[in-house]
């Protein structure tokens, strides 16, 4: 069977997809509250596990496991933004020190979620099988699996656009995005749509680790690559700009599409040498102010 | 006693000290158990790691996650060159390799705003372990190499010298103009570049010379895990733990490091024992209460502390 | 020849001009003034000539070197200092290392540390300020803090020395004092560029004023000129 490049252009979507939606997750927490929440992974890593762990335990379709892990961990990310990094806002005397305060706090929060993990389901590899039959695509084969991910990932991109350019919360989290001290004066709830924002990240994580896991192994040390994928793509989509995370996980998929086709090893130092040409020559990304 | 006999007085009585206590350590293997020798190499270590990602990072409010890919660096050169060089020479090689990693990670970071630096310090943890992996798969044939065996003695001996050295610099770096032009840096940065200061030459500089000292503890350290690979060379943990210890201990006195780095050795000493994966549970916590409730660290509380008891003594006079 | 002047600056943010084609120049050894309402782009000019940002058009030339796009540090060690409209203290330092800081690098001669502290304790009580005093800066006054920046940018021993507001939120007490410290400056040899809103001091101590509107220079002269004009006029009480 002939690779095309076509094949690779498709395979490079779907991984693009994945991409969109965590970095589109970093986003909203850089982006919006201001967290760079490095244990972002660590959320990739729990949807992944979970699902694994009601799939084969009870054997929960894992797109089932999506409607009930991705609210939790809404629930997770917004819990731990109003009781932690409220908190590190009133504290910090300055929006840098707050970056950095919250950067370390999260970088606890790694360490915590990961071991966690450890504890529950020790650090082998783990899989399952799910929806793994071929789709004949224009002459190659792609599992449904991963086409279902696509799909999802697609999904979960229009349906967060519509959100924040047509409802009143969207449009709160744009405001708070551009300026949060005037949306506060214009009515919007700041400190909630912070929450909210770091909740939406945490749940796009989950999420994406739930369409990982469908068709990939899983283990608990999965997240730091993730978390380091995530951060490239929001650079080079521009930091602050949630669409140009989306298109940047696109490109930034089809890129290591291509490059895993000649060697597999090579997909992150390809990854960070992206990252490398962007901080010499456009550290603003794609799209970023 | 006038002031300047007060002065000089105190300054004796601490260099007395510090002399009396480096003879001490420095005699150490002779009289104690190999346990002992081999428990203070740690600490030592960790001293060194703990203090070097705070000369940099410490005035500048610049955050580095390097620290475990220069130890690592260092574990590497170790492990390639220990065979063939005699011992200092590579552990001089492996200081020298770390500081070239810095500055190049630094020119190209630093001169941009604060966040690229942290977010290229935390992945390049991963790329240094995704380079060697494909490089010795592609290459050597090999995963993971045999260390040279070093006997612990002298692993003591070398270590007890990084974290003087280490101490020294840290010292004269914090007293010296570029100390303080550090300080300003970090405090107002903009006006700091407007008297004068070369903020990115500064920032590369201080950051590649404070990688020196991890790296050469890797290259020393390396010689205890007789077989190591890229997974064990570069560990997060590495990272993550000195940048604890400095937050714990505290930035604002040169201390604060040491004692972060003392008192945490000793916890993962008696923990990881018993709980392997709880211990570094726990210390991601002690983490996040730390930038919660402590924001200078256990050493800015005893200086409160401290302030405060001089004040009462001094309400009656 | 004059000590700084410009030719064609612009600057654009974004697509907004904030500075468009704006000559200048100052002579040695006067004080010229800048003025024009909020947004005027004064500050930006001064971020032009100090290096902190670059022009996309234009050239600034300083004793007659081509200066443009040169960085902050290297303009200072050259003789070029200037204050900030928000002050910009180190806060968490004492005064005297303020200054101290100033002295070591704002020169291209290396300075022993007993020189800078001499220099840095004389120059805090050239601008009034108690010397030798330990207190963190942030925990200074207003007033007390923009003498502190005056005199840690006279540390770096310019020629020119850029005054961005610095009288504003003071008391006329204080005006007064900030006008003589202006003075004294001068006096000392240091031509002097400055910024100000508060019109008494500007038509009392400059011998020149340019005025600037929306990025544009729409006026020059003295202050007796400037007065009369009524371009001037019209857009101070016009808009």
């Amino acid at each position: 069977m002939i690779v095309t490049f076509l094949d690779i252009v498709i395979a490079g979507l779907l991984l693009g997809g994945l991409y969109a939606i965590i970095a589109m997750g970093l986003s909203l927490q850089y982006g919006v509250a201001r967290v760079l929440n490095i244990s972002h992974g660590e959320f990739i890593m729990l949807g992944a596990i979970t699902t694994w762990a009601l799939r084969t335990a009870f054997g929960i379709n894992p797109l089932l496991s999506l409607v009930l892990c991705g609210p939790a961990a809404f629930i997770l990310g917004f819990f731990l933004h109003r009781t932690l990094f409220k908190r590190l806002m009133a504290t910090s005397a300055s929006p840098g020190i707050f970056e950095g305060n919250s950067m370390l706090a999260s970088f606890g929060l790694l360490f915590v979620i990961q071991n966690l993990a450890l504890i529950a389901w020790k650090s082998d590899i783990k899989g399952y099988s799910y929806l793994a039959i071929p789709v004949n695509l224009g002459g190659a084969l792609f599992g449904a699996n991963r086409l279902v991910t696509l799909g999802f990932a697609l999904l979960i991109g229009v349906a967060f656009y519509i959100f924040l350019t047509r409802t009143r919360m969207g449009k709160g989290i744009r405001a708070a995005a551009q300026d949060p001290s005037t949306a506060g004066l214009v009515g919007v709830n700041i400190n909630r749509v912070l929450a909210i924002c770091f909740g939406l990240g945490a749940a796009m994580a989950a999420s994406a680790g739930m369409l990982i896991s469908m068709s990939y192994p899983v283990n608990t040390a999965m997240g730091m690559e993730y978390t380091i994928i995530a951060i490239i793509v929001v650079v080079l989509g521009g930091l602050g700009s949630i669409p140009g995370s989306f298109i940047g996980g696109f490109i930034l998929g089809v890129i290591g599409s291509i490059v895993t086709y000649f060697d597999p090893g090579l997909a992150l130092v390809a990854y960070y040498l992206i990252f490398i040409l962007l901080l010499l020559l456009k550290p603003t990304g794609l799209m970023g102010k | 006693m006038n002031n300047l006999a007060l002065i000089s007085k105190n300054f004796l009585v601490r260099g007395a000290i510090l002399l009396v206590g480096l003879v001490v350590l420095a005699t150490l293997p002779f009289y104690s158990s190999i346990f002992a020798t081999i428990f203070l190499s740690t600490v030592f270590m960790y001293i060194v790691l703990t203090l070097s990602w705070a000369i940099f990072s410490g005035p500048t409010g610049q955050i580095s996650l390097a620290t475990a890919a220069f130890f690592g660096i260092g574990i590497y050169i170790s492990a390639t060159l220990g065979n063939h060089l005699p011992l200092l020479l590579v552990v001089l090689i492996g200081g020298l390799a770390s500081t070239g990693m810095a500055w190049l990670v630094g020119s190209l970071t630093l001169r941009l705003k604060g966040v690229y630096f942290t977010i290229f310090t935390f992945g390049l943890l991963e790329l240094m372990k995704y380079l060697l992996l494909w490089f010795e798969v592609s290459f050597t044939g090999t995963r993971g190499r045999f260390v040279v065996v070093v006997d612990y003695n002298t692993v003591y001996f070398i270590m007890l010298a990084i974290m003087v050295l280490t101490l020294l610099t840290a010292y004269w770096i914090r007293r010296s103009k570029f100390g303080m032009a550090l300080q300003a840096i970090g405090q107002q940065e903009e006006a700091a570049e407007h008297i004068g200061i070369n903020i990115t030459l500064l920032k590369v500089s201080t950051f590649a010379i404070s990688a020196f000292f991890i790296g050469a503890a890797g290259a020393i350290m390396a010689t205890r895990w007789t077989y190591v690979d890229p997974y064990i060379a570069f560990n997060m943990n590495y990272s993550f733990t000195p940048v604890l210890m400095a937050i714990f201990g505290g930035l604002g006195q040169l201390g604060g490091p040491v004692l972060g780095a003392i008192i945490f050795t000793y916890l993962e000493q008696i923990l990881i024992t018993k709980f392997s994966y709880y211990y570094m549970l726990i210390f991601g916590i002690v983490m996040i209460i730390s930038v919660l409730y402590l924001p200078n660290g256990l050493a800015g509380l005893t200086l409160q502390w401290r302030s405060r008891v001089m004040r009462g003594k001094y309400a009656h006079s | 020849m004059p000590i700084l002047e410009g030719q064609g600056v612009t600057k654009y943010f974004g697509g907004l001009a904030a500075v468009l084609n704006v000559d200048f120049r100052v002579e040695q050894g006067e004080i010229l003034g800048l003025i024009g309402p909020n947004g005027a782009g004064k500050t930006t000019l001064f971020g032009l000539i100090s290096g902190a940002h670059t022009p996309n058009h234009g050239v600034i030339r300083f004793k007659g070197e081509n200066i443009t796009g040169l960085k902050p540090y290297q303009i200072c060690r050259r003789g070029l200092a200037r204050t900030f409209q928000s002050v910009k203290i180190f806060p968490n330092m004492p005064l005297i290392s303020n200054v101290v800081l100033g002295a070591h690098f704002g020169t291209p001669v290396r300075v022993k540390p007993a020189q800078a502290d001499e220099q840095a304790a004389r120059l805090l009580e050239f601008v009034g300020l108690p010397e030798m005093v330990s207190k963190p800066a942030k925990d200074l006054t207003l007033v007390d803090q923009k003498l502190l920046e005056v005199a840690r940018a006279l540390a770096t021993k310019p020629d020119v020395l850029l005054l961005d507001e610095i009288m504003a939120g003071l008391n006329p007490t204080e005006i007064a004092q900030a006008m003589q410290l202006v003075s004294k400056i001068r006096a000392r040899g240091i031509t002097i560029l400055m910024v100000e809103h508060v019109m008494k001091a500007i038509m009392n101590i400059c011998d020149r004023i340019i005025v600037l509107h929306h990025g544009e220079k729409i006026a020059e002269g003295t202050p007796q000129e400037i007065a009369s004009s009524e371009t001037v006029i019209k857009v101070y009480l016009g808009e």
